[in-house]
């Protein structure tokens, strides 16, 4: 971005009244690869991207279920992400052993997002450099959160973030009307969509991506390959049918090395991903 | 001369006695509290005793108490242990309410929190020495449970704590059924609270009867019961008991 005299330490000031570090963590979030979230009125689906390092290696988890009633899924810092994982499963734990009952959603978030917070006021810190979609229940029904390393929290009804997550936020633009009420699976198709968008040209299968899904009597748990396969094959053939969708899914499998070509290009720092 | 002889034995891990402070004994206490779930919800009862060992004290003790918008807690034992309950509860129910977001603690998460507390005292051989009774409707669901001072909890659609375990469970156990009318349970637990006034020397004949339903808490105000001691069994107990005079 830019470098200048106010941007070394985070407990320092711009004199426009910025933290430049925590811009630059914000930043981070965005060089991750793209996880999208979405949600009904008794559902949240959250769904990213896996790209692996290489074709030897396997993919790094981005989504991690913290309790039966919340799951998360993160773009940025992965290993900021386990770690803010593990302290949101600690939480809910101790929570439901103090009152036999789910931590409501909306607590926890705040209480992630204070602790985001005190590492933008502490010279000996840093901000968090991950991005987190937080997927939950409580007493009011399905919530979508998004928690900036800023400490910042905002509900969504859908939300993308990461590396060209703007072409889904554009197809979630589009479509979130109709998220409220829409059935689990149509809301599950839906999150296949804008991570199909976020491909842009390369094939989506399900090696490429997972989803998980928690709901009112759903606890959270990831769809399993074969599963979110069926549910793309399902699609696909419908999107045939479809207008401009069907365009891009016929000119992805007609050119499926010059995609995979195009993403081994970005030169994405190896703890990003 | 020291007359209490709290002399420990030579293997015990309890640590000098002079600089701890641990509860021994309760002092000032109350008896019974019987509680059942009806229709509408949760009716409590207990009477306004606290008794300073043999001699019935003080006589107007309100020993249930509303806890958030959810709960009522009745409280047999040591009463200080009570009003000491009754302020981490307040607090709780305070940090409770200042997340201002919708969710509220529910009557079975006062009582989880409790046990928590209770069992945790307990294991530091400092215990409240209270067994109480936790009450309240959320949502149309009824819950109705009791700790003891070791931690013991435990839900049931009748509890008591005390005498009342001995005296009115029994009675509950016959009598009880599901969806009681407000009329029905209070004069079931009139009657657990007539023979725990016969026969628990603890009890004082000045009760109070509390309800909670999803509107809320309602106690009532101080009454007492009627009673009869024409018996001919209690004009002579003696009759028919072997052994005794």
């Amino acid at each position: 971005m830019f470098r200048n005299q106010y941007d070394t330490d985070v407990t320092t000031w711009s004199p426009a009244g910025r933290l430049f570090q925590v811009e630059y963590a914000m930043e981070a979030v965005k060089q991750g690869s793209a996880a999208i979230g979405l949600r009904s009125k008794t559902h949240i689906v959250l769904g990213c991207v896996n790209k692996a390092n290489s074709e030897l290696s396997s993919h790094q988890k981005k989504i991690f279920k913290v309790d039966d009633h919340i799951g998360v899924a993160i773009a940025g810092l992965t290993a900021d992400g386990r770690v803010l994982s593990r302290y949101m499963r600690n939480e809910c734990i101790n929570y439901g052993f103090t009152y036999e009952s789910p931590l409501p959603v909306g607590r926890l978030v705040v209480q992630l997002a204070d602790k985001a917070q005190v590492c933008t006021q502490r010279s000996w810190k840093r901000p968090y450099g991950v991005g987190l979609l937080v997927a939950g229940l409580d007493e009011s029904g399905a919530h979508l959160y998004y928690n900036c390393p800023s400490g910042n929290y905002f509900e969504y009804q859908a939300f993308a973030i990461g590396s060209r997550s703007q072409a889904a936020k554009t197809y979630l633009e589009r479509k979130f009307e109709n998220f409220t009420d829409a059935s689990r699976d149509d809301l599950v198709k839906d999150a296949l969509m804008a991570i199909r968008e976020t491909l842009q040209g390369e094939t989506l299968k399900s090696s490429v991506c997972t989803i998980a899904v928690v709901g009112v009597g759903e606890p959270f748990h990831i769809l399993d390959q074969g599963t979110v396969q069926q549910m793309i094959d399902a699609f696909e053939i419908v999107g045939e049918q479809e207008g401009p969708d069907a365009a891009a899914g016929q000119e992805a499998s007609a050119e499926p090395e010059q995609g995979a070509g195009a993403g081994a290009g970005e030169g994405v720092a190896p703890m990003d991903i | 001369m020291n007359f209490t002889a709290s002399k420990q034995p030579e293997n015990c891990l309890l640590g000098p006695e002079s600089d701890s402070q641990r509860t021994l004994y309760p002092y000032v206490t109350g008896t019974s509290v019987v509680a059942l779930k009806y229709k509408d919800g949760i009716l409590m009862a207990a009477d306004m005793g606290g008794s300073y060992g043999s001699t019935l004290r003080y006589k107007n003790v309100e020993r249930m108490k509303p806890i958030g918008k959810h709960s009522l807690l009745g409280a047999s034992g040591e009463i200080s242990d009570f009003q000491e309950i009754l302020r981490y509860l307040d607090d709780l129910i305070l940090y409770d309410n200042m997340w201002d977001d919708g969710n509220s603690l529910g009557p079975k998460e006062v009582h989880n929190y409790l046990t928590r507390v209770m069992y945790n005292r307990r294991n530091k051989f400092n215990p409240l020495w209270n067994s109480l009774v936790l009450g309240g409707v959320k949502k149309g669901e009824k819950y109705l449970g009791t700790v003891s001072m070791i931690g013991v909890n435990f839900e049931d659609n009748h509890v008591a704590t005390g005498f009342g375990n001995h005296l009115a469970r029994p009675i509950l156990r016959q009598d009880w059924h599901e969806n009681l009318s407000f009329e029905d349970g209070v004069k079931l637990l009139e009657k657990c609270m007539r023979v725990l006034l016969y026969r628990d020397r603890s009890a004082i004949n000045k009760l109070q009867i509390a309800k909670i339903t999803e509107e809320g808490v309602t106690i009532s105000q101080p009454y007492s019961l009627k009673t009869y001691w024409e018996f001919s069994a209690f004009a002579n107990p003696a009759q028919g008991a072997v052994g005794t005079w």
